[in-house]
C-alpha cells in the first residue's frame, strides 16, 4: 500500500542567520526518499537560500549551498521563486545558482528545476498541495 | 560620544534596520551584521532608505558575512564601507558604546 501526495515546502528565511533553512533542506530529502510528490517554494528572504558563489570559510560553519544542486538527484526538480520577491531584493535568475535535473522520461535531457513564478500562480501551487510545510 | 549600533536582521523580515536609522542620532556609524547584510544592497525596496539615512550616519557592513551569503561587494550601496573582524573590534573601540539592534 502506497499513496504519494503532493508535499509543499516554503522557504521565507534568509541562509545561515538561523536555522529554517539548513532543516528545511533535510526535511525536503526526507519527504523525497519517502518518494513523495516533492515541490520547493522560495519565497521573501528565503529566496537568498540560493544565491550563488555563497562561502562560508570566513564564518567557520558549514556552506550547504551545494546540496541544493543534489535535489535534482532527488527527483526535487519542481522549485518555484516568486517574481515578487526577487524585484523587493534587486535580484534576478542570474543571481541564482543554475538548479538542473535530468529527465528520465526525455532521454534524460538536462532541464532547469527553477521556474519564476508571480505569486499569484504561487497561491494556485499552494491551492493544489496536499501537504504544506512552512520554513 | 558617538554610538555603534550593529543591525543583525534582514530588513525585508524585521524592522530592526528600520528602528535603528530612526533612534541613531546624527554622527553614529551603523555596521550591519548576519542577516543584515541584505540591508547594503543596491537597487531593494530598502536601498533609498539607507541612502537617505546615510547622510547623517555612516555604515558599514561585516565582509565575512557579505561572502557567505554569496553578496559581491558590487552590489552594495555606494559608500558603504566592508570591513573585517579586526574592523569591527576597531569600531567597538572608536566608539563609546554599542547598541545591538536585534
Amino acid at each position: 500500500m502506497s499513496e504519494t501526495k503532493k508535499f509543499m515546502y516554503i522557504n521565507r528565511k534568509a541562509p545561515y542567520g538561523t536555522i529554517y533553512a539548513w532543516e528545511s533542506l533535510e526535511v525536503v530529502l526526507i519527504g523525497a526518499a519517502f518518494e513523495q510528490d516533492v515541490s520547493v517554494a522560495f519565497v521573501d528572504d528565503g529566496i537568498y537560500q540560493l544565491c550563488k558563489d555563497q562561502d562560508t570559510t570566513g564564518l567557520g560553519i558549514k556552506n550547504f549551498s551545494a546540496t541544493y544542486r543534489a535535489l535534482g538527484d532527488y527527483d526535487v526538480n519542481k522549485l518555484y521563486i516568486e517574481k515578487e520577491s526577487l524585484d523587493a531584493r534587486g535580484l534576478t535568475l542570474d543571481d541564482l545558482m543554475p538548479l538542473k535535473y535530468e529527465d528520465e522520461n526525455d532521454d534524460w535531457a538536462e532541464k532547469d528545476s527553477i521556474h519564476v513564478v508571480s505569486s499569484q500562480e504561487l497561491a494556485e501551487l499552494f491551492e493544489q498541495s496536499d501537504v504544506l510545510f512552512n520554513f | 560620544m558617538s554610538i555603534l549600533h550593529t543591525v543583525n536582521k534582514s530588513p525585508f523580515d524585521r524592522n530592526s534596520l528600520d528602528a535603528c536609522v530612526r533612534l541613531a542620532a546624527k554622527g553614529g556609524s551603523v555596521l550591519l551584521i548576519e542577516d543584515g547584510i541584505y540591508g547594503a544592497m543596491k537597487g531593494t525596496s530598502k536601498s533609498d532608505m539607507v541612502t537617505n539615512a546615510m547622510k547623517d550616519l555612516t555604515f558599514y557592513v561585516l565582509g565575512p558575512d557579505l561572502q557567505a551569503r554569496g553578496v559581491d561587494e558590487g552590489k552594495l550601496i555606494e559608500g558603504i564601507k566592508v570591513v573585517d573582524y579586526s574592523g569591527f573590534v576597531n569600531l567597538t573601540v572608536e566608539n563609546d558604546k554599542a547598541q545591538a539592534w536585534l
